[in-house]
């Protein structure tokens, strides 16, 4: 084994890692999304998904829908420095776990097959809102909404009915009620 | 209709409106209209540095010695990657650096043009914040904000990046008042309740210690003041960080000297014993904390920052106090005097144990070294330099290594911004060109760049910066030939295999002195030590001073890898020397 001599002091004990949803409002400009990210990976922490778009052509604001993992310090850290940068305007934390926010991701599923195949993988999407975008003979294309892990499942239990294509975004979310967001 | 004025104008405009007296720069194709512009004001002078490197040092040192920000004007492409050296440093170090740099015309940016770099790209991760011009109107407001990002809050460097084109294009200025006290507000965002907190922690305490960084020295000069009163109201022992040095006076009782790796014995035992650590304005940084899971296991823990994100970072602290260190202190000392006016009084009996102790840990004397009167030890060297200069407000400045750690164990400050050095990025090659932006902010000071012999090598080329701008700094080598800390860390890891850490065709100081301009003066051995410093002293211009130490010196106390503070070696005279483990080689 080779002796490793560079390094400046043994890691301490790991805490428990969490995930979270992060959400920042941005001004919409040059590189915004370059320093955001930028900041994940220079620092080490983890993107699993990330939802971005202009929310106010107005105002010029953008939201960016980061779901990452961390220990409560490392989260903590993340919503600290995210404040720090000079366009980041609000940031909220979100567990995923939360009961009172919405999480939703989008997926485009391909399906190419004989009828019956087509049907059968139609149903299995009805419960995460399918809606049809595209149908020929031989094909059709579903759309569906749901969480993260469901569609991890359902891309996998899709591909005996003929799933060829997978297309999906990060994360968006919205507190449920009256209340928006304010820091 | 109001006037229009060009980019380059503008660029002048603002500078002008923020102040700024000196830039430290250097030209090129692509900042060519600004240094055309140059001509038509006179009330801010051009440093001409003779590497990017260097003008971003300089403005370094003068930022950190006055307190103002530094500015810092560079081409496009190496110009601006020439700077990033600087500018990183600047960051790790919080110092407030404005780097305008010149960009290829906005119409050839993306094509690898002659010069172009993604200079924003590339200065991302090493600024608070940076800007590309790409439209001529927003001009003004870029610059007037990169002034306010950098000097607010934590300061830091921030880069404005201006096409060429845009340099030329013309635009309206609308002219500028600067808001008064930024610092204000938004920054201190505590309240009388953390303050009264603070204080039902320190009445508790009965082995209390104050571990305070650059964040005081970054606070301006009222808050080592403060620092000073709080200290006395409280009769509670102090250490500092490397960077925090002179925010109180190093020959004080109370002090208890620079603490972390090579800090002093008592500093680091205190650390680690102590029930009550009131950290002001520093940052838990690796070298002060060693080994996290056995810092200071037994202690409350008060954290002092304007930077909420400094806090719970590396250690978990017990109260976050965000603000201002001065307004944070002065509520401090407001509070106390009001609740308890006799706090030191009444406290004296509760802490005396405890400074009892202390005194055992100082009696071990573990900045001691062994002395000979054949070749100069490099710390009695130190001691001399600060014996014939104490009486002189001298700013000292530093490369990085072993001489950089004599100098903060030997030189005693006792006010802020004499002490400019690269503590954070560790950048050896800075402490000339930083002398040499401390002597342009102060012209009549004496100002000395304590250095290690292959440090002072990567940046020698300013000493021509030096010599024209007629700036007597003084770079006071201390000449062992090798690249000390690491021979030194080769010795005690590395089994003595010194791979590459030996200089062998070093040129001859006193002969490049003279290439140069300047003065060359060489000491071999103690005796003549004392006559040569003053000779130095006594130059008004320009000296290269080398020195020539004992080659195998080691800079002691010190941390060893992976132990905690109160596991320290205490050098030569130690019997409990080579203790470091075979796991503990790791660590380093």
């Amino acid at each position: 084994m080779v002796k490793a001599k560079s390094a400046y002091s043994t890691p301490g004990k790991q805490g428990k890692f969490d995930t979270h949803i992060i959400v920042v409002w941005v001004d919409n400009e040059t590189g915004v999304l370059a320093r955001v990210v930028g900041l994940f990976s220079s620092r080490g922490y983890s993107i699993e998904s990330l939802a971005v778009a202009e929310i106010d052509p107005k105002l010029n604001i953008s939201r960016i829908t980061i779901v990452t993992t961390g220990t409560p310090q490392v989260i903590e850290q993340i919503k600290l420095q995210l404040k720090k940068l000079v366009p980041v305007h609000k940031v909220a934390d979100f567990k995923r776990e939360d009961k009172n926010v919405i999480f939703k991701e989008m997926a485009l599923l391909k399906i190419v097959g004989n009828n019956l195949k087509r049907e059968k993988a139609l149903k299995a999407c009805k419960k995460f809102n399918a809606v049809i975008l595209d149908k020929s003979n031989k094909s059709v294309v579903i759309q569906i909404t749901a969480l993260r892990r469901d569609i991890d499942l359902m891309s996998k239990n899709l591909k005996k009915f003929g799933l060829v294509s997978v297309s999906r975004t990060g994360a968006v979310a919205m507190t449920r009620g009256a209340d928006t967001f304010n820091n | 209709m109001s006037k229009l004025y060009s980019g380059a104008e503008i660029v002048f405009k603002c500078l002008e409106d923020q102040g700024v007296e000196f830039i430290f720069g250097y030209p090129g194709g692509a900042v060519l209209p600004i240094y055309d512009e140059l001509k038509n004001h006179e009330s801010i002078k051009h440093i001409l540095a003779r590497h990017e490197q260097g003008a971003g040092h300089a403005a370094e040192g003068y930022a950190r010695s006055s307190n103002k920000p530094g500015v810092l004007l560079v081409t496009s492409g190496p110009g601006a990657t020439n700077a990033v050296t600087a500018l990183t440093d600047a960051y790790m170090d919080s110092v407030p650096l404005v780097c305008i740099s010149g960009q290829v015309p906005t119409h050839l940016i993306g094509t690898d043009a002659f010069q172009e770099c993604d200079t924003t790209g590339i200065t991302r991760p090493c600024t608070k914040h940076n800007w590309l011009v790409k439209d001529i109107k927003d001009l003004p407001k870029v610059i007037h904000k990169a002034f306010e990002v950098a000097t607010t809050g934590r300061p830091g460097p921030v880069l404005v990046d201006i096409p060429k084109d845009v340099q030329f294009q013309k635009t309206k200025y609308l002219n500028f008042k600067k808001k008064k006290k930024l610092n204000s507000k938004s920054y201190n965002q505590f309240s009388q309740k953390n303050i009264d907190e603070l204080i039902k922690l320190m009445s508790k305490a009965s082995k209390p210690i104050f571990y305070t960084g650059g964040g005081v020295i970054n606070s301006g000069p009222k808050a080592s003041e403060l620092l000073r009163e709080l200290v006395n109201v409280t009769g509670f022992p102090i250490t500092s960080t490397l960077q925090g040095l002179g925010s109180y006076p190093g020959n004080d009782n109370y002090f208890l000297g620079m603490l972390g790796m090579h800090g002093s014995y008592e500093a680091n035992n205190a650390m680690h014993d102590c029930d009550l650590m009131i950290n002001i304005g520093a940052r838990f940084d690796d070298r002060i904390t060693g080994k996290i899971d056995e810092f200071s296991p037994k202690s409350k823990k008060v954290h002092i920052d304007i930077d909420p994100s400094s806090i719970n970072k590396n250690v978990k602290v017990d109260l976050p106090i965000v603000g201002d260190v001065a307004a944070v202190i002065s509520s401090t000392i407001k509070t106390i005097k009001k609740v308890k006016p006799n706090f030191a009084k009444s406290n004296k009996q509760k802490i005396s144990k405890w400074w009892e102790k202390i005194q055992k840990w100082r009696s071990i004397k573990s900045f001691d070294f062994v002395n000979s009167t054949e070749t100069i030890k490099p710390q009695y060297a130190v001691q001399r330099l600060y014996e014939l200069t104490k009486n002189k407000d001298t700013y000292i400045t530093t490369e990085v290594g072993q001489h950089q750690m004599w100098a903060a164990q030997h030189y005693k400050f006792d006010k802020p911004n004499r002490w400019m050095t690269s503590g954070g990025l560790g950048t050896m090659g800075y402490g000339l060109p930083a002398a040499v932006g401390v002597q342009v902010a102060h012209p009549n000071k004496l100002v000395i760049d304590i250095a290690g012999e292959a440090s002072v090598l990567m940046t020698m080329q300013e000493m021509s910066t030096a010599v024209q701008y007629s700036l007597p700094i003084k770079i006071f080598i201390l000449n062992n030939e090798y690249m000390g800390m690491v021979r030194q860390w080769q010795e005690l890891l590395h089994e003595k295999n010194y791979s590459e850490s030996y200089t062998a065709a070093l040129p001859d100081f006193v002969k490049l002195a003279e290439a140069y301009g300047c003065v060359g003066i060489r000491a071999k051995t103690p005796d003549e030590l004392d006559d040569k410093i003053i000779e130095m002293i006594n130059t008004d211009r320009p000296v290269i001073f080398d020195c020539m130490v004992d080659k195998e010196e080691n800079c002691f106390p010190m941390i060893p890898s992976g132990k905690p503070h109160n596991q320290m070696l205490l050098g030569p005279k130690d019997q409990k020397e080579n203790k470091i483990t075979r796991k503990g080689k790791t660590l380093v």
